[in-house]
C-alpha cells in the first residue's frame, strides 16, 4: 500500500461516525437518490447514482467497523480499497457531484448522502485523488489568498474604481465597524458591480462596514477539495480579521460555497463557536426590506425565474429571503415547480466548475439541460440568481446552447432599482 | 427425521436459536453502529419550525414532491408490500397466538379471508418490485447478491405461509414446518443484511433531520 493511500484510508476511518454507519446500514439499494441527481437524470448513466459515489467509503466502514466485515477481512474475503479504485472514483466524487444535496432530501430511509460525500472527499484529498483544477485553486488560496490568485493590490484597485463610480467611500481595515464584508474572487474579477451595489446599500441604510486587506476572500477551496486542515487555514484568516477589527457581523457574499464554509463549517474547522455572527448578504437585504429601508424607485418588467443556489438555500438554510426580495424588484417573477430547497443545481458547485478537463466540461454542458428546460418551460428569457459560481456556470451553459437568456445577480438588481 | 420431527424441531430448538441470534444480533449491530457517536456542531444553530430529527422520521415516510411520478413502482410497490407484510405478520390469528406465547402480548386478529388477500397482494407487489429492480437501470446497477438473497428470504415466509393455509403442493405439516424454517432464516439474516434498515432507518432519518435542522432546513 502506498503511503498516500494509507493516509487516505486513515482519513476515511477518522471521518466515519454514527450517522455514516447508520446511513450505510439503512441503504436498501432502491436507487431513488439517482432520480434526484441531475448527473443521472440528464445522462441516464447509473454510475452517477449518488450512493454509488461513496462505495469505497462503505467498504472501509464495513471492513473496519463491523464484526462481520472484520472477520471477512481477517480471512481475506473482502476486497480492499486500492489506489486504482480511488482514481476511478475521482470522477464520481468531484466531476459528477456538486455536493448540491438534493439526494439527501429524497432518500426514503433518510440517508444524508451529501454528508457522506463531504467526508469521503477528506480521504480522496489526502490520498491525492483530486482533479488538478481544484488542487491548484486550493494551492492558490492557501499561498496567495484566493482561488484565482488575486492579491490585495488588485482588489484595492477594484475598490477604488467602485468608489469613483459610486462617489462613496469603501472603508478598509476600519476597527469597530458593524460588518466585515467578504468577497469572492469571482465577484471581484467578473462582477465588480456587486461591490458597488453593497456600498450603495450600506450607505443608504446607514450601516458601518469595512473590508479587511488580509481577509477579503470568502471562498474556501479547502472545503471543496475536502481537506479540513487547509480549510481551517483559510477560514482562520477571516476569524482573525473579524476579531482584530472587532466587528459584530461578518457578511458572506452571494457565493454559495463561501457561505457554507464560513457560516456552517467555519466554527467546526477552528474548533470553537465564533464571537461574531455570520450573515448572508440576502439575509441582511431581507432584513432591510422588512424595515422599509430597501425601497425601489422602479421594477424590472421582464418575466423571470429564480435559480436558488444549493449551498445558500437547500444546504445553507437561507430559505425565505430570496423570494420576497425578487418580488420587491421584479414585476413578473414566475415561481418554478422545483424551487427553493427543491431547486436543481447549475452543475458547477462543489468545485466542479474549477475542473477544466474535456470530459468534465462536456458533462457540465450535458447536465445544464435541466436549467435549460426550466427556462423553456417557464417561457422566460431572464434568470436571476445569487451566487457568483452559479453565474459563471450558467453563463457557460447559456453560451453552449446559444441561448438568448439574460442572467442577473440579485444584489446588483436590487441596487440598480433602489431609490436614490 | 420425519415431517413431524422436523416440525417439532423448527417449533422448539430451531425457533429458540433463531430468536436468540436475532435478538443478540440486533443488539450487537445497534451498539456497533451508534457507539461510533458524532461530533458536536459548533456553528450557531438556526431555528425553523418543521425542522428537527423527529419531523424527518415521519416526513420521509411520504414521497417527496415529484418523486412519485419519477419512480411510481418504488413508492406504490414499496408501500403495498411493507403494509402487506405488517398485516400478515401481525394480523393473522395464529401469529398473534405465537407472540402471546412468547411475550404475553395479545390483540384481536383479522378475518382469515382478509389475511389471504393481503398475502396474495403482498406477494404480487414483491414480484413487481423485483421486476422493477431488474428493469430500472439505477436499481439493477446497485444490485448485488445480497439484494436478490434478501428479497428471497422475505418472500419465502409469505409464500410458504400462504401455501400452508391453502394446503397447496405439500402436506400441511411439511409446509408449516418449511414456513417456520423460512421465518427462522429471515430472523437470522435480518441483523446482518440490508434488512437491518428496519431498525436503522429511524436513526438515519433522525440524524439527517437533526443535522439539517441545525441549519434551519426541514428535510
Amino acid at each position: 500500500m502506498s503511503a498516500s493511500l494509507e493516509k487516505g484510508i486513515h482519513a476515511l476511518k477518522e471521518v466515519i461516525d454514527a450517522p455514516i454507519a447508520s446511513y450505510f446500514e439503512s441503504c436498501v439499494h432502491c436507487g431513488l437518490c439517482a432520480e434526484a441527481c441531475l448527473f443521472y437524470t440528464e445522462t441516464g448513466d447509473p454510475k452517477y447514482t449518488p450512493i454509488h459515489k461513496v462505495e469505497p467509503l462503505r467498504r472501509v466502514y464495513e471492513q473496519e467497523y463491523t464484526l462481520l466485515g472484520r472477520l471477512k477481512k481477517a480471512v481475506g474475503l473482502s476486497k480492499p480499497v486500492t489506489d486504482a479504485e480511488l482514481d476511478q472514483w475521482q470522477e464520481l466524487v468531484y466531476d459528477s457531484c456538486t455536493m448540491c444535496g438534493r439526494c439527501s432530501l429524497v432518500c426514503p430511509v433518510g440517508n444524508d448522502i451529501v454528508y457522506m460525500i463531504r467526508k469521503f472527499r477528506e480521504g480522496m484529498a489526502v490520498s491525492g485523488h483530486v482533479p488538478d483544477g481544484i488542487r491548484s485553486a486550493t494551492k492558490r488560496t492557501v499561498e496567495i489568498g484566493g482561488p484565482m490568485g488575486l492579491k490585495w493590490p488588485a482588489v484595492a484597485n477594484v475598490l477604488r474604481k467602485a468608489e469613483e463610480s459610486t462617489g462613496l467611500t469603501i472603508p478598509v481595515d476600519k476597527e469597530g465597524s458593524d460588518y466585515l464584508v467578504l468577497l469572492s474572487s469571482m465577484e471581484i474579477v467578473n462582477y465588480p458591480e456587486y461591490i458597488e451595489a453593497l456600498a450603495k446599500i450600506f450607505h443608504k441604510a446607514g450601516i458601518s462596514f469595512t473590508l479587511a486587506s488580509d481577509a477579503f476572500e470568502a471562498t474556501n477551496a479547502g472545503i471543496q477539495i475536502g481537506n479540513s486542515d487547509l480549510a481551517k487555514v483559510i477560514v482562520s484568516r477571516i476569524v482573525d480579521a473579524a476579531e482584530r477589527l472587532k466587528v459584530k457581523y461578518v457578511l458572506s457574499p452571494e457565493c454559495g460555497h463561501a457561505y457554507m464554509a464560513i457560516r456552517w463549517e467555519g466554527p467546526n474547522l477552528i474548533g470553537r463557536p465564533f464571537g461574531f455572527e455570520v450573515v448572508h448578504v440576502l439575509e441582511l437585504l431581507d432584513e432591510l426590506r422588512q424595515k422599509g429601508v430597501l425601497k425601489m424607485k422602479d421594477k424590472l418588467k421582464d418575466p423571470l425565474i429564480l435559480h436558488d443556489p444549493c449551498q445558500i438555500v437547500r444546504r445553507g438554510g437561507v430559505l425565505q429571503a430570496p423570494e420576497p426580495l425578487i418580488q420587491q424588484v421584479a414585476e413578473n417573477y414566475i415561481p418554478i415547480a422545483d424551487k427553493q430547497k427543491w431547486n436543481w443545481c447549475c452543475g458547477g458547485g462543489g468545485g466542479a466548475s474549477a475542473i477544466h478537463t474535456e470530459e468534465a466540461e462536456a458533462l457540465r454542458a450535458k447536465v445544464f439541460r435541466i436549467k435549460k428546460r426550466q427556462l423553456e418551460e417557464a417561457g422566460v428569457n431572464t434568470m436571476v440568481t445569487f451566487c457568483a459560481n452559479c453565474r459563471i456556470t450558467i453563463e457557460e451553459g447559456l453560451d453552449h446552447y446559444e441561448m438568448n437568456t439574460k442572467l442577473l445577480g440579485l444584489t446588483e438588481l436590487l441596487a440598480e432599482h433602489m431609490e436614490d | 427425521m420425519n415431517e413431524l420431527q422436523f416440525l417439532t424441531w423448527v417449533r422448539g430448538p430451531g425457533l429458540d436459536i433463531a430468536v436468540g441470534i436475532f435478538l443478540l444480533g440486533v443488539l450487537w449491530r445497534l451498539f456497533e453502529i451508534y457507539s461510533l457517536g458524532r461530533k458536536k456542531d459548533l456553528a450557531a444553530p438556526r431555528q425553523r419550525s418543521g425542522a428537527s430529527g423527529l419531523h424527518t422520521v415521519f416526513r420521509r415516510s411520504l414521497a417527496p414532491p415529484g418523486m412519485l411520478k419519477r419512480s411510481p413502482v418504488s413508492y406504490i410497490g414499496g408501500y403495498i408490500f411493507h403494509i402487506g407484510l405488517a398485516i400478515v405478520v401481525f394480523g393473522f390469528a395464529p401469529h398473534i397466538l405465537l407472540i402471546k406465547n412468547l411475550t404475553g402480548l395479545s390483540w384481536p386478529g383479522l378475518p382469515s379471508q382478509f389475511i389471504d388477500l393481503a398475502a396474495v397482494v403482498t406477494m404480487a407487489a414483491m414480484v413487481v418490485v423485483l421486476v422493477d429492480r431488474i428493469t430500472k437501470p439505477a436499481k439493477r446497477f446497485l444490485s448485488t447478491f445480497e439484494d436478490w438473497f434478501t428479497w428471497a428470504v422475505t418472500f419465502l415466509p409469505v409464500l410458504t405461509g400462504w401455501m400452508a393455509v391453502q394446503h397447496l403442493l405439500l402436506p400441511y405439516t411439511t409446509m408449516l414446518a418449511l414456513h417456520i424454517l423460512s421465518v427462522e432464516i429471515l430472523l437470522v439474516v435480518l441483523p446482518f443484511t440490508k434488512l437491518f434498515h428496519a431498525f436503522t432507518l429511524f436513526g438515519s432519518r433522525w440524524y439527517n433531520g437533526r443535522v439539517n435542522a441545525h441549519k434551519g432546513v426541514p428535510v
